[in-house]
């Protein structure tokens, strides 16, 4: 693999082939927000926060950091006018759902986004997939999945696969952002398999 | 029939197929798109067979059931061949005339032909209706002259010579070369030239490479593909073929729009067909080269026609896009490279195998060459598919093919590109019709579809109606089109209820900036396009509805109120006994009179009010005029009519 060097916020960061834009700049220790990355996962490029400034031959665009490849001499800036104010307009589309998650309340304050500009729909899941691409990918379970289709896309445990795998499991609690995914989970067991449950459900 | 296994044996299949067809011998071809179909094309069909037996011509006369030429506002439509006889609204019972007059006696059967709605003119010809003979119609009009599900009907037109001459006499080079020289833009949306994509996926390393042909055409109101797929499947097949052999593929597949259930059937036929004769499997047409297809159908996804999310949905996953790089020329369907085209992208090659792409190349505008289909919708008098050549002008399309705007009312906008276009106003009628121009407009492309809107159409709610589709169809993966469109949707919602408030515009061009700068894949980038253009030209009415509470195209139901015209009103109880809500007063002889805290808005009286009498009238961003007291409703007759 050759090195390729780059250019971040103006510091000269060396990365390999292949590597991407955000890989190279937290290896530089500067720091990109992402809420739908991890670095166990495939990038899914969903949340979009992570877009930085990409200049190469004079021309400026935007690019998705988790999924752009380094490129030589490209020059990126993670902070300008333009990215800020789109980090900004996306967290206050993700607090309309999720007011309450202190990872977005905390980019919130970076961003100054407000939580009330948009009209809430507190479903608190923000479809960052990290649960299920993680059960998918790491854990190779599938116990938990998205149905629907997009305003109406919802994450849903398998009752077959969860009843069998989660409780010892639960390994994806944590990288929930709003911690809605626990909330779902609690569900599923109540309605699902009572005899887990501590709260045995009628049914 | 025997395979065919070389050129020559092609050429002679087609003199043997031409041989036993009498050219002198009338031909009833019948639209069996299925545009005529729902207009009753198939009892027009089983009529014309039985009375040509009825009266013993079954031996001198062929009936085709063929595909659509496109003009769908007139379906069912017959050409009756070799004088090319135009009968339109053909009603089964007008068949055994059409068989004693025109086929027996060579007499028109004048009350079915085209009338000019200005001149009163009749034409008898095809060639002769207005609608047609300002189009140019290099693809589209095979359609009517060939039974799709006959592979004989294709190959009698010429069909498969071109992928002769690609096969025999043509190195991959020289193919490559001829379509690069024919500027061709793929017909899908993106308008990406067809050679770069082809070289691409050519140059790609790899042995296994894909072809795609993207048939899952979504644009509400939008058919071109359909007409193709249903009327001349062999003429995509070719052109699939031909890009085969020339990118070096072995594999290729149809991804069909899952409502398209005759285009699957009869493209079904057509490969079943070409397998037996040959043109496609093993050893095609001798000459080493194999390839096979593969039909899929969609499960009724809009995001699917998204060249990732449709290689996605293939390859059985969800239709989501993923991000480019890498393009599916790089790695596309089960990480191989990929090259996908739209259907009508694939239907322009055999074209330009045959005329040569300089041929092809020789019509359009400087970025735009070729002829491009269009479905014409809306408020047109003339609703159909017209094939036109890139650089006429949108006028030129509305007016001399479209015949204008029925109904003595005024063009407002025509919407192109599909729901993610935009709406262009009448001082831009005069734009010619290409990639980059549509774009440069605030619209694009798209597909092809155009939607005619006039002086009734109220664009805050085109613009609420195509962000609502678009919600709807976001696949739901990344943040600025689920999220955005969600929120666009609900300002414009309130917007066209007349709730909306001070800064909403500010805040949906937020969304649109984000949506457009941010969004994974090209809808939606694209998709705030039917807010943007709408208040590029119409900025008026969106203060109007904001500010002033008021739709001036006095559409949407929250901000109009209905009045009765006291000095008007007849009191002939009509509009009285159509309100579903007993919300008009009155009686015979009795002046009516909305009760406006009972009426919905419902607009029914304003339809049955007869137009001689044009008593109701739609108000909107003023008061309504207090109902006249009961002493002076009693009606007195100003005239003599009753």
């Amino acid at each position: 693999m050759s090195e390729v060097i780059l250019q971040i916020d103006g510091k000269e960061v060396s990365a390999t082939e292949g590597m991407t834009v955000l890989q190279a700049a937290r290896s530089a220790g500067i720091f990109i927000p992402t809420l739908c990355y991890h670095e166990k996962l495939e990038p899914f490029a969903g949340c979009r926060l992570c877009i930085v400034e990409a200049e190469a031959s004079g021309e400026s665009r935007l690019i998705v950091s988790c999924v752009s490849a380094v490129e030589k001499d490209l020059v990126i800036k993670t902070r300008s006018e333009r990215v800020d104010r789109i980090r900004k307009t996306l967290l206050e589309l993700l607090l309309a759902h999720a007011p309450d998650s202190p990872k977005l309340q905390d980019l919130a304050v970076e961003y100054g986004a407000d939580k009330n500009r948009f009209e809430k729909d507190a479903s608190f899941c923000v479809h960052c997939g990290l649960c299920v691409r993680y059960c998918a990918e790491v854990v190779k379970k599938n116990a938990v999945g998205f149905v629907g289709r997009g305003t109406k896309k919802e994450i849903c445990f398998v009752p077959e696969i969860a009843s069998v795998e989660c409780n010892d499991c639960k390994e994806c609690f944590p990288l929930c952002p709003t911690s809605y995914l626990q909330a779902a989970f609690v569900l599923t067991e109540a309605l699902a398999f009572p005899n887990t449950s501590s709260e045995p459900d009628s049914e | 029939m025997a395979r065919i296994n070389s050129p020559e044996k092609l050429e002679k299949a087609r003199q043997e197929i031409l041989s036993r067809r009498k050219p002198d011998a009338p031909c009833i071809s019948i639209c069996a798109g299925a545009g005529c179909l729902a207009f009753g094309a198939s009892e027009v069909i089983d009529a014309f067979k039985a009375e040509v037996e009825k009266q013993g011509l079954t031996v001198d006369v062929d009936i085709k059931k063929t595909g659509c030429p496109g003009f769908c506002e007139r379906g069912p439509v017959v050409v009756i061949f070799p004088e090319e006889i135009c009968y339109l609204q053909v009603k089964p019972q007008d068949v055994p005339e059409i068989v004693s007059q025109t086929i027996k006696e060579k007499k028109i059967v004048e009350r079915l032909l085209y009338v000019d709605p200005t001149t009163d003119e009749k034409a008898i010809h095809e060639s002769d209706i207005p609608f047609y003979k300002n189009q140019q119609r290099n693809i589209i009009c095979d359609n009517i002259k060939i039974d799709s599900k006959i592979l004989d009907d294709y190959l009698a037109i010429g069909g498969y010579e071109a992928l002769s001459k690609v096969l025999f006499q043509m190195s991959a080079d020289d193919v490559l070369a001829e379509v690069k020289a024919s500027q061709l833009r793929g017909r899908g949306g993106a308008g990406f030239p067809v050679w770069r994509k082809w070289e691409g996926t050519r140059n790609s390393p790899g042995e296994i490479k894909y072809l795609v042909v993207n048939a899952d055409e979504g644009d509400p109101g939008a058919f071109m593909d359909r007409a193709l797929l249903e009327g001349n499947p062999h003429s995509i097949l070719e052109g699939l073929i031909i890009g085969a052999h020339t990118i070096g593929s072995n594999e290729g597949y149809f991804y069909v729009r899952q409502e398209y259930p005759l285009a699957m059937e009869n493209l079904g036929i057509a490969i079943r067909q070409a397998k037996e004769y040959g043109l496609l499997g093993k050893d095609i047409l001798g000459s080493g080269f194999d390839f096979n297809v593969e039909v899929h159908r969609g499960a009724g996804a809009f995001v699917c026609g998204e060249e990732t999310a449709l290689l996605r949905s293939l390859e059985g996953k969800p239709g989501e896009p993923t991000p480019r790089p890498p393009y599916p020329a790089v790695k596309g369907l089960w990480e191989k490279p990929t090259n996908i085209n739209n259907v009508e992208t694939w239907a322009n090659i055999p074209l330009i195998i045959n005329k040569g792409g300089a041929a092809f190349a020789s019509t359009g505008t400087e970025g735009s060459k070729g002829t491009k289909i269009f479905s014409l919708v809306g408020k047109i008098t003339n609703t159909g598919l017209v094939e036109v050549p890139m650089g006429i002008t949108l006028n030129d399309i509305i007016y001399k093919i479209g015949g204008g705007i029925p109904g003595g009312k005024k063009f407002k906008a025509v919407q192109t590109g599909g729901p993610s276009g935009g709406c262009i106003p009448a001082e831009q009628l005069n734009l010619e019709v290409g990639f980059d121009e549509l774009t440069k407009a605030g619209s694009m492309m798209g597909s092809g579809g155009m939607i005619v809107l006039d002086e009734d159409t109220c664009m805050v709610d085109v613009a609420r109606y195509f962000i609502d589709f678009l919600t709807e169809e976001s696949c739901g993966k990344c943040v600025p089109c689920r999220e955005g469109l969600r929120q666009m949707h609900t300002i414009l919602t309130r917007i066209t209820r007349g709730e909306g408030r001070e800064g909403d515009i500010e805040l949906l061009e937020v969304l649109a900036e984000t949506a457009k700068e941010a969004s994974l894949c090209a809808l939606g980038k694209s998709a705030p396009n039917p807010f943007l253009s709408t208040l590029r030209y119409f900025r008026d009415e969106y203060d109007a509805h904001i500010k002033e509470k008021r739709c001036p195209a006095l559409s949407c139901k929250e901000l109009i109120s209905y009045y009765i015209e006291p000095d008007k009103c007849q009191a002939c109880m009509i509009c009285l006994k159509k309100c579903p809500v007993d919300a008009i007063e009155g009686g015979k002889k009795k002046i009516h009179v909305i009760i406006q805290e009972k009426c919905t808005n419902c607009g029914e009286c304003f339809e049955a009010c007869p137009s001689k009498f044009g008593a109701i009238k739609k108000l909107s961003g003023e008061p309504v005029p207090p109902p006249i007291p009961e002493a002076e409703r009693t009606f007195v007759k100003k005239s003599k009519e009753k």
